[in-house]
């Protein structure tokens, strides 16, 4: 890594920059960013392990690690361990992963904080998608449920945008548009809920809680490899959004195609978040939260930097989990109560009067 | 009615905050406006008594109330289902409104609506304790539970909003309603799930409604829902004051610490008593002030007596749509005023600029 420390050309930008560079291929990695990402990774790390200790069976810190990397320990914890609780700490970081990364997604797109699959809607329609096809249908698998997140997550976002539109989408109409159609779709799956037996009502709103408790590996391999594919999909955007935040002119002017890159960012969000909404439900507020907190450790001026924002959403989903076994609710009750705090303080100070 | 306030007095309204530079409007408009809201709301309610599964024509609706003939089942099908039905909705939408437009006031937030200091959440949490917690089931035993349940949490919300040296500002409340609410929220949903038979109750009363409920209930919901209603007018040239900011409130000899108490027990006594009379109702508290404003601009007096009758028109409309449009059987008015508040909200919002506080 002798070339690291040799800066031999470019512009210093008054950060400490790690400079890798390769005859075809060069990057420059802030140092603060993969210092916050490696104290990221250790607090999923550790919350992780820590959270796989908590249950009815009791099982000792060192015993879960035991557990997990020694197939020949005693039969019962590898059980308990790998089996059950293993495959859950790992979809609560595919979770965060893959929501705080559409959340970065949308917030670069409509240069807003506020610019969250939550607030258009998407949650909302999402979950309305997946009652109608629950309870309404009586379909109950896995790929059902996530087509009907998908479509209906899609459906009302785009219903969002449109409206909202109006040469350009401000953030307040975006809001108030949002506002209004998730009330209106609220009614119809309230309607649904009060229109059907109790039993299928029970299944919808378990699954609206968002919840990750009885997940296995079974919902996790398939939902693993798609969010592998987008998430290398993904990777180009970590470089064109925020020359795109720039505006359309001078990203064509430094070779990033505007409307393909704003396609591709928009299907890969919603992908994100669809897959997500299908195997756990609505676990509202991580793709609002975690951009915002990761833009600020890391201190740059975009949020889209994908290492620390996948962690940070990985971590925040990771202690949330934790808190929600701690207290028996499901996982989405916990980021609710959590999000609210941010979204008060993010409103309070977006709309409070600059005297 | 509490509106002789709103025709004293013609004290030059305070700016908008906003960059509406649209003229304000005479005083003379907006009473006439009024006056027009006012026949729009006695044609809602005679709407409201004469049709539903069986229309029944004005003539009918009229001799019931006031030539009453018991032996006749049209006299008795609007005196025993649609006068209480009619009376709960016109004290149920203008508590709602009302208390929307001030707490609108309040915060200096014009995407606030009641729900934000914890009410609707404080409530909910209450109810779902009593029937899954202690196995309440009779419909009656809720409302008590759903009052304290209103009042604990805001009492909650104020504590934790006034730490600091600057006491209870608007932002500090702000913020603490959405965190406990969200997270009250979260508790209640905790409940809900543990079992079929506290979903069972909760799936119907989640869903707020004004059927099915006599005069006699209006006993204790009816003073409450007064007591905020005239509160909250009294508030309003203070509120017109407190839109400047809080120093130059104070030296127009505004009492700002008296006004911010006012102004949250109003609301808490208006949605609290809403709440607990017909469930959680949406969209009528943000919705109808802000629809307001378009029209009569930034004044508090103005913008509070308009939500008062446009509130109380705009349920008992959305009642009325719930029992016509369905072939067999109604919708709850909860559900309908979201359907219907909706795409009213959405043309608000593309056709003109923010409302401004």
């Amino acid at each position: 890594m002798s070339d690291a420390t040799r800066a031999t050309h470019g512009v210093d930008f008054g950060r400490r920059e790690l400079r890798v560079e390769t005859p075809r291929l060069a990057w420059a990695i802030p140092h603060r960013s993969l210092i916050v990402s490696g104290a990221l990774a250790i607090v999923v790390l550790v919350f992780g392990v820590a959270s796989m200790s908590i249950g009815s069976y009791d099982v000792s810190f060192a015993d879960v690690v035991r557990a997990l990397v020694d197939p020949n320990v005693d039969p019962d914890s590898r059980q308990v361990v790998f089996e059950w609780r293993f495959p859950r700490v790992l979809f609560a970081v595919l979770c965060g992963a893959a929501l705080a990364l559409s959340g970065g997604i949308f917030q670069s797109l409509t240069r807003n904080p506020l610019g969250s699959p939550d607030i258009i809607g998407f949650g909302v329609g999402a979950q309305f998608g997946v009652t109608l096809v629950m309870v309404v249908l009586g379909l109950n698998t896995y790929m059902f449920k996530a087509a009907g997140a998908l479509v209906g997550g899609l459906v009302t976002a785009l219903i969002v945008y449109v409206l909202a539109m109006k040469r350009t989408v401000s953030s307040f109409r975006l809001i108030i548009v949002g506002i209004g159609v998730s009330a209106g779709l609220g009614s119809l799956t309230s309607w649904i809920l009060i229109s059907v037996s109790v039993e299928k009502a029970m299944m919808a709103a378990t699954w609206g809680a968002g919840s990750i408790a009885s997940l296995g590996f079974d919902q996790l391999i398939p939902a693993a490899l798609v969010f592998a594919v987008v998430a290398v999909a993904a990777l180009p955007l970590n470089r064109t959004l925020p020359v795109l935040e720039m505006g359309d002119d001078a990203a064509t002017a430094l070779g990033v195609h505007p409307g393909r890159t704003r396609f591709l960012a928009m299907v890969l969000g919603v992908a994100l978040v669809a897959l997500v909404t299908a195997a756990a439900g609505p676990i509202s507020f991580i793709a609002l939260a975690a951009p915002q907190i990761s833009q600020r450790l890391t201190r740059t001026n975009t949020p889209m930097g994908m290492a620390p924002l996948m962690l940070t959403g990985a971590a925040l989903v990771v202690v949330s989990d934790a808190a929600a076994q701690l207290l028996f609710v499901p996982v989405g009750v916990v980021t609710v109560s959590i999000g609210g705090v941010y979204l008060a303080w993010l409103l309070a100070t977006q709309y409070a009067r600059r005297a | 009615m509490t509106l002789t306030a709103e025709e004293r007095g013609r004290a030059a309204a305070p700016l908008s905050a906003t960059s509406e530079s649209k003229p304000r409007r005479r005083g003379w408009v907006l009473g006439a406006g009024l006056l027009v809201v006012c026949g729009v709301l006695v044609a809602t309610v005679i709407a409201s008594l004469a049709v539903g599964s069986r229309a029944i024509d004005p003539q009918t609706v009229i001799a019931a109330l006031f030539s009453y003939d018991e032996e006749d089942p049209l006299h008795l099908m609007v005196r025993e289902l649609r006068v209480p039905r009619t009376v709960y909705g016109i004290l149920i939408g203008a508590a709602l409104a009302v208390c929307g437009g001030l707490i609108q006031a309040f915060t200096r937030n014009p995407l606030a609506d009641p729900g934000i200091l914890g009410v609707n959440a404080g409530a909910s949490f209450a109810v779902t304790f009593a029937v899954g917690v202690l196995g309440l089931t009779a419909p009656g035993a809720y409302v008590p539970f759903a009052l304290g349940g209103a009042f604990a949490l805001t009492v909650l919300v104020y504590a934790l909003g006034s730490f600091g040296p600057s006491g209870a500002t608007p932002m500090k409340l702000t913020l603490a309603g959405v965190a406990l609410g969200a997270a009250f929220t979260g508790f209640t949903t905790a409940i809900v799930l543990q079992n079929n038979s506290t979903l069972q109750v909760m799936r119907f009363w989640g869903v707020g409604s004004v059927a099915g409920r006599d005069l006699a209930d209006l006993a204790w919901a009816a003073p409450l829902i007064g007591l905020g209603l005239l509160l909250g007018m009294l508030s309003a040239r203070s509120l017109n004051a407190l839109a400047l900011g809080d120093d130059l409130a104070q030296a127009l000899g505004a009492r700002i610490r008296f006004t911010r108490v006012t102004v949250i027990i109003a609301v808490t006594l208006l949605a609290g008593t809403a709440v607990a009379a017909a469930g959680p109702i949406g969209f009528v508290g943000i919705m109808i002030p802000h629809a307001v404003r378009w029209f009569t601009g930034p004044d508090q007096r103005w913008v509070l007596a308009y939500s008062l009758i446009v509130g109380a028109a705009f349920l008992l409309l959305a009642d009325i749509l719930g029992r016509i449009a369905l072939p067999n059987g109604e919708l709850r008015v909860g559900i309908v005023t979201g359907l219907l508040g909706a795409p009213v909200l959405i043309a608000l919002v593309r056709r003109r600029q923010v409302s401004g506080l």
